[in-house]
């Protein structure tokens, strides 16, 4: 369980945020200014809070009324900085050895060699920070994060300097920490993709609150209306079993009660189950069953929700067969044509190479057969 | 012409001593004052930083008389340094090393106190996130990321320690052997009839120690940065 309920207030920003989430991965996300770092300085106990509590897996780590600050080489709580934050007088070697000495001997868990190798960085051991592209320079502060053994992992936007094919390996090596470690996550991100995929629960904040706080489908997911003042893809979520891969092409057939759904990549196995984002942008809807059509993936569903607008596009919400909800974005022009109404059943077109592959998450692996 | 008189090697090993005295003896103290400067956040913060520099703006004629009622035999702190430790200052070559480390003090606190803000408070960060304790962050963190403006200062500090003589001939005089470094032997030599060539020969000597000392820090400095900005 992560409590956090702050009270900060500074000169022109006033922080007054609290939520409770799970253990497991937290995603922050909001625009910049709206105190995702206050929160991540506080957890990590750089600032001091007027008022508040903060509590991590049962132990308490600030609390104002008790007394109860812990001092920052105390907490434990590693965190990654936006720009790796990387010792400059010490060699990438000796960064990564730094926090190591300082943990508890019973806590060192993850052997240097294996952190090392995941994270691609073993030609650089001997190299100085000043020397490293900021990919290299943030994976080392990965594993130096790592190896100081913490108790929650704070991440600062630690893919922003990253490469696509990159992230690509990162995430998975993140969602190992979350599941096999079951260490605790704190992710602030702006790229809605990485939380999707990463988080067990999302908080929006805005203006130095929390606005939102929930599963990613409630916080960013189809049914949420108000993008605020963080526009944001609208994303819906479908979680379903991969049935069978087809390597010839680099897909995965996943089975869902309204339809098949083609997965893009390799990285998916049959038996997975996994949990994959849309973004409204790349449904299209058909009034009858496309013939002659390059998309693969048609979902049948019933159009639930239309909502207003004046500008050029609509968001049109459609309950698929076995319940999940899937947004498209439709010109109005495209809903008055096909003459949608609430109500009528269409199928629900999605483009297989639309859906971001940083963006599926393996809820669950199934054991090889022996 | 240029053979140094037993008088003049004497003033001149006598200068080399007080200046390194007083250099290592408030490095110490110079580095705790600058980190002070440098991080602390209190009340009367001003106060300890004119202090500090007080001797850079005062006549160093004041900073020795300051220095004599003080550390005299019969002032206050002499006194004391005389009943407890057995150290007695005054008219003393330990005198003038006082003298020259207070008179060089603000030079070297400066250059330590600015290499100490030009510093990324966020590394030290990092390193107490890591686990390192405020002692920890400072020797592995702070000390070495700094330690070119600590060479620096110490360098600045040397230097301007082997030129001290207003303060230093005020609080402990001018005596041969004893206090007499190579600005008062100069001094000496241009009062007395017939002394240009010692005071010329001296004055030659005091510019290469400087200089030597200026390059040297320098290159230290350089070489430091070099392998603290991560390219050595």
């Amino acid at each position: 369980m992560i409590e956090v309920s702050c009270r900060l207030v500074r000169p022109r920003f006033v922080l007054d945020a609290s939520f409770r989430a799970p253990n497991g991965c937290v995603a922050m996300f909001g625009p910049s200014g709206s105190g995702k770092s206050t929160i991540v300085r506080l957890l990590a106990g750089l600032e001091r809070p007027e008022r508040g509590r903060i509590v991590i897996g049962g132990r308490t780590l600030v609390d104002t009324e008790a007394r109860i600050d812990v001092p920052v080489h105390k907490r434990r709580v590693g965190l990654v900085f936006q720009d790796g934050q990387l010792l400059p007088h010490l060699s990438v070697r000796q960064n990564l050895e730094y926090g190591r000495s300082f943990a508890p001997r019973d806590a060192r868990v993850l052997p240097f060699d294996a952190v090392v190798n995941l994270l691609g960085i073993g030609h650089l051991l001997k190299a100085r920070p000043a020397t490293l592209s900021g990919g290299e320079r943030q994976r080392v502060s990965i594993g130096r994060a790592l190896l100081a053994a913490p108790r929650l992992l704070v991440m600062d936007e630690p893919l922003a300097s990253l490469d696509s094919a990159r992230k690509l390996e990162i995430l998975p090596f993140v969602e190992r920490l979350r599941d096999e470690l079951a260490l605790p996550i704190v992710y602030v991100s702006h790229a809605v993709e990485e939380v999707a995929r990463l988080a067990n629960t999302v908080v929006r904040m805005s203006e130095g609150r929390v606005i939102a706080e929930g599963t990613p489908s409630e916080v960013i997911g189809a049914s949420v209306r108000d993008a605020g003042d963080a526009p944001f893809p609208r994303l819906s979520f479908i979680s379903a079993k991969v049935v069978r891969e087809q390597p010839e092409f680099s897909v995965a057939i996943l089975s869902h009660p309204a339809g098949e759904i083609v997965l893009p990549g390799s990285t998916s196995r049959a038996g997975d189950t996994v949990r994959i984002a849309i973004a409204a942008t790349n449904v299209a809807l058909a009034t009858e069953k496309p013939r002659g059509l390059s998309v693969r993936t048609r979902l049948q569903g019933c159009i639930r929700r239309i909502e207003d607008s004046a500008g050029p596009s609509v968001h049109v919400t459609v309950e698929l067969t076995g319940g999940d909800r899937i947004v498209a974005s439709l010109t109005r022009l495209a809903v008055a044509d096909l003459g949608l109404t609430e109500g009528r059943d269409v199928f629900a077109l999605v483009k297989a190479v639309a859906i971001d592959e940083n963006a599926i998450a393996n809820l669950k692996r199934e054991p090889a057969a022996p | 012409m240029w053979s140094l008189t037993p008088e003049e090697l004497v003033a001149i090993k006598l200068s080399l001593r007080v200046a390194s005295v007083a250099t290592l003896a408030s490095l110490p103290f110079g580095i705790a004052v600058a980190y002070i400067l440098s991080r602390g956040r209190f009340r009367g913060k001003m106060l300890l930083d004119g202090l500090v520099y007080m001797p850079l703006v005062l006549p160093p004629v004041v900073t020795g008389y300051v220095l004599l009622i003080l550390f005299g035999r019969r002032g206050p702190l002499g006194a004391l340094l005389e009943d407890t430790f057995g150290i007695v200052l005054s008219f003393r070559w330990t005198g003038a090393a006082l003298a020259a480390a207070v008179m060089s003090f603000p030079l070297m606190v400066r250059a330590i106190r600015l290499a100490m803000d030009a510093i990324d408070r966020r590394s030290e960060e990092a390193a107490a996130t890591l686990g390192a304790s405020p002692a920890w962050v400072f020797l592995t963190v702070t000390l070495p990321l700094a330690l070119p403006g600590i060479v620096a200062g110490a360098m600045l500090g040397f230097a301007k320690a082997l030129g001290e003589f207003g303060a230093t001939i005020t609080f402990v005089s001018n005596i041969p052997g004893e206090t007499q470094t190579i600005p008062a032997a100069i001094y000496t030599y241009t009062q007395t009839p017939g002394g240009d060539e010692g005071a010329f020969r001296l004055s030659v000597i005091a510019v290469l120690i400087a200089f030597g000392a200026l390059i040297a820090s320098e290159v230290l400095s350089r070489r430091t940065t070099r392998r603290r900005a991560g390219l050595a």
